[in-house]
């Protein structure tokens, strides 16, 4: 039938394909497969397909570089799996680029760092966030939506921008130091900029949003009324932040936390552009590695390392998450009487 | 509702007794609305004193301004004599027991029960005694140790009231304390909350739009519409005698029959009414102009029905029509019957047989009849 009505499609290579590819994806069978597939497979598809394409292939090449040796090639480094001369199928490990990463104490120390910033970071965050948060969810609900939407709104410049624009105020003669100078605050410029001091500033200017909107999560759902029978029950405000408000938004802190933490671990820009030359950051030797040692297995060996690093934490962050989540759930079978 | 003493603790027939709370011209605005305008009432002490009203009537916010959450924009609120005004909730003497309950979820029952002692700093020895005992007050002793969210409704509502008698309150807040139960629970909740409030001798204030509620626990009540109080009394004095239209048909069921005052007699007025043809004698003390517009109300269970015509239908206080509706309840049949003129009325009959059909039925040509003691001349 698809013959007679083009004839022509029969004769190319393409034209077959196209007639093969008509008669099986006829739309009964596709109603069949969409059938089979109906709800949740589906819907669990595409996430899978996203995780597998963008994720879990790129690790797998990192993963490989990180067993490969260094060569001056392109690309620079060796073959995994090759045959030999004789026809032999040859897998080559190499677990050197690890050894080097244990025996040499710089990476450790890069990665202790980088945990100790990542986690003065969200800490601080956190302090600058929390307030901010419940803040928002306190003013009247129109105000609301523009605060959000002022928190969320430097998102819209590039990170590198405004990065950037930290140098611009914080060195010898950027903003603040000049605008304390004028005021006679000081009379030398203070070193504010390649210091730990910017890195922090840096992470918790970058991160906050990251902090602030899963504690306005928690926080807008946050019953009034249990505040209210706080104080009615003798509490005054600031204990009754303490003993109902701050327990019952964990969920938002521990979420919000974990969002500044991880990125923060790996961060590279910021630490580069505002950190000064001995800031210690797996990042910045990540980069390093890469681009100007051109030690490809190397740096992916650094990379395997910290996606494990941080895979615990991601892993205390479902499982913090999936309790909150499957509470109810499990106390529905709680015995009632 | 068994109340021993109900009959002989009146404290505001008392004009020596000082009230517990005064409420003084209080009046509460948000922007231009006037949730509470003007209000004034002494509540004493032992009383179970009930605001009843449909939402939006202020009640609740009369509640919260007792509770310390709102602000009055004028008047004063006096608690045992001192003004209370502007004391912050934590340092009142009152508690209140939430419409949702309010419980901290990530505490258990006892933490719940004990989080009001501890913040008086009491020595931990006498919270947990005073937790055990208030456990044991609301019978939930086995469930000190669950979470809010493993309790059933009927006992978060005893752990919100167990935390919110824990304290010793001078006086306990309700609002809607049985607003989220069941019809069977809530009744049987009602007499434990008046058996409480008897055993504690805590003067209860209760919030509630539910008139059979009001009426079943209370004392005395104040009936509110659109921020006023419009009538103030015991629940028997406000449903025999309800002061205007709104309070007869807000307060049970009502028959209002509009008329002119045709003649005032010794301790009774005579009406014309129009709209049902029907010449009515009810009982009124007060002097009335001839030719004054008037409302009277009826219960339905106070007229009596009949099948054939007894009276000549001229006779004074007899009104007949059809049966137009029956509505079967059970214990009691509601007719509907339609007057010649088209109007309806409500009449009740008590099914005191079984199986069979006690009175008229569907399109049968009835009497009504009553007591010119029954109706209620209305204000205006």
């Amino acid at each position: 039938m698809s013959n007679r009505r083009s004839p022509l499609l029969s004769q190319t290579l393409f034209g077959r394909f196209w007639l093969w590819l008509v008669r099986v994806m006829s739309w009964r069978r596709v109603q069949g497969v969409a059938h089979r597939l109906h709800g949740r497979p589906l819907v669990i598809l595409v996430p899978i397909l996203w995780f597998s394409i963008f994720f879990l292939a790129p690790f797998l090449f990192v993963l490989k570089i990180s067993f490969a040796e260094s060569l001056l090639a392109l690309p620079p480094f060796s073959a995994l799996v090759q045959f030999s001369a004789d026809g032999l199928l040859q897998i080559r490990l190499n677990i050197a680029n690890y050894l080097l990463l244990l025996e040499d104490s710089l990476y450790f120390r890069a990665f202790v760092n980088s945990i100790k910033v990542a986690g003065i970071s969200a800490f601080l965050t956190l302090l600058v966030g929390y307030p901010m948060a419940l803040g928002i969810t306190r003013v009247k609900a129109r105000w609301r939506l523009v605060l959000l939407m002022l928190v969320i709104l430097p998102f819209w410049t590039s990170f590198l921008i405004r990065v950037y624009a930290w140098i611009g105020l914080l060195k010898n003669n950027g903003l603040i130091n000049n605008l304390l100078l004028w005021l006679g605050v000081i009379d030398q410029p203070l070193p504010l900029l390649h210091s730990d001091f910017a890195v922090y500033l840096g992470i918790v200017y970058s991160y906050l949003p990251f902090m602030v909107l899963p504690l306005y999560a928690t926080l807008i759902k946050l019953d009034q009324s249990l505040l209210e029978a706080a104080e009615d029950l003798g509490c005054r405000p600031l204990r009754s932040f303490w003993s109902v408000t701050f327990p019952l938004s964990l969920p938002g802190v521990i979420a919000g936390s974990l969002l500044v933490f991880i990125p923060a671990v790996g961060e590279f820009v910021i630490p580069d552009l505002l950190g000064g030359p001995d800031s210690l950051m797996i990042g910045k030797i990540l980069w390093n590695e890469f681009f100007t040692n051109r030690d490809w297995p190397v740096a992916s060996a650094i990379a395997v390392l910290l996606l494990l690093l941080l895979v615990v934490p991601m892993i205390l962050f479902q499982r913090v998450q999936g309790r909150t989540q499957d509470q109810p759930e499990r106390l529905k079978g709680a015995p009632d009487a | 509702m068994a109340r021993p003493d109900s009959r002989t603790y009146e404290p505001w027939q008392d004009v020596n007794a000082s009230p517990l709370v005064r409420i003084e011209g209080v009046t509460k605005t948000f922007g231009d609305t006037y949730a509470v305008d003007n209000v004034s009432v002494d509540i004493y002490r032992g009383e179970f004193f009930s605001l009843l009203g449909s939402s939006g009537c202020g009640k609740t916010t009369l509640l919260r301004m007792l509770a310390g959450f709102e602000q009055p924009t004028a008047g004063r609120i006096f608690i045992d004599g001192t003004d209370i005004t502007h004391v912050p909730p934590y340092e009142r003497p009152v508690n209140m027991m939430f419409q949702s309950y309010a419980l901290f979820p990530h505490m258990n029952v006892e933490r719940n029960i004990a989080f009001g002692l501890r913040q008086e700093k009491l020595p931990k020895g006498e919270i947990q005694e005073r937790v055990n005992e208030a456990l044991q007050l609301v019978k939930m002793t086995e469930y000190a140790r669950r979470r809010p969210e493993q309790l059933s409704g009927g006992q978060r509502q005893r752990v919100a009231l167990a935390r919110a008698l824990v304290k010793r309150p001078k006086i306990l807040l309700l609002d809607e304390p049985l607003g989220a139960l069941d019809k069977k629970l809530r009744e049987h909740t009602q007499f434990e909350l008046v058996n409480i409030q008897e055993k504690l001798g805590i003067t209860f204030i209760m919030v509630t739009h539910d008139q059979e509620e009001a009426m079943t626990m209370s004392t005395r009540m104040a009936v509110m519409n659109d921020g006023v109080i419009v009538q103030l009394g015991t629940p028997a004095y406000i449903y025999e005698y309800p002061a205007t239209r709104f309070i007869a048909e807000f307060v049970g069921a009502a028959n209002v029959i509009e008329g002119r005052v045709l003649a005032v007699q010794e301790d009774c007025l005579s009406i014309y009414s129009d709209a049902y043809d029907c010449e009515l004698l009810i009982q009124h003390h007060k002097p009335m102009d001839i030719g004054a517009p008037v409302a009277v109300a009826l219960r339905p269970e106070k007229v009596l029905m009949v099948e054939a015509p007894t009276a000549a239908p001229t006779a004074v206080n007899t009104i007949s029509g059809i049966v137009s509706e029956i509505a079967y309840l059970g214990d009691i049949s509601i007719y509907h019957i339609r007057t010649a003129g088209g109007q309806m009325l409500q009449a009740q009959l008590t099914n005191r047989n079984r199986g069979e059909n006690p009175g008229p039925t569907w399109d049968q040509p009835v009497q009504l009849t009553w007591h010119q003691s029954s109706g209620v001349v209305l204000d205006a």
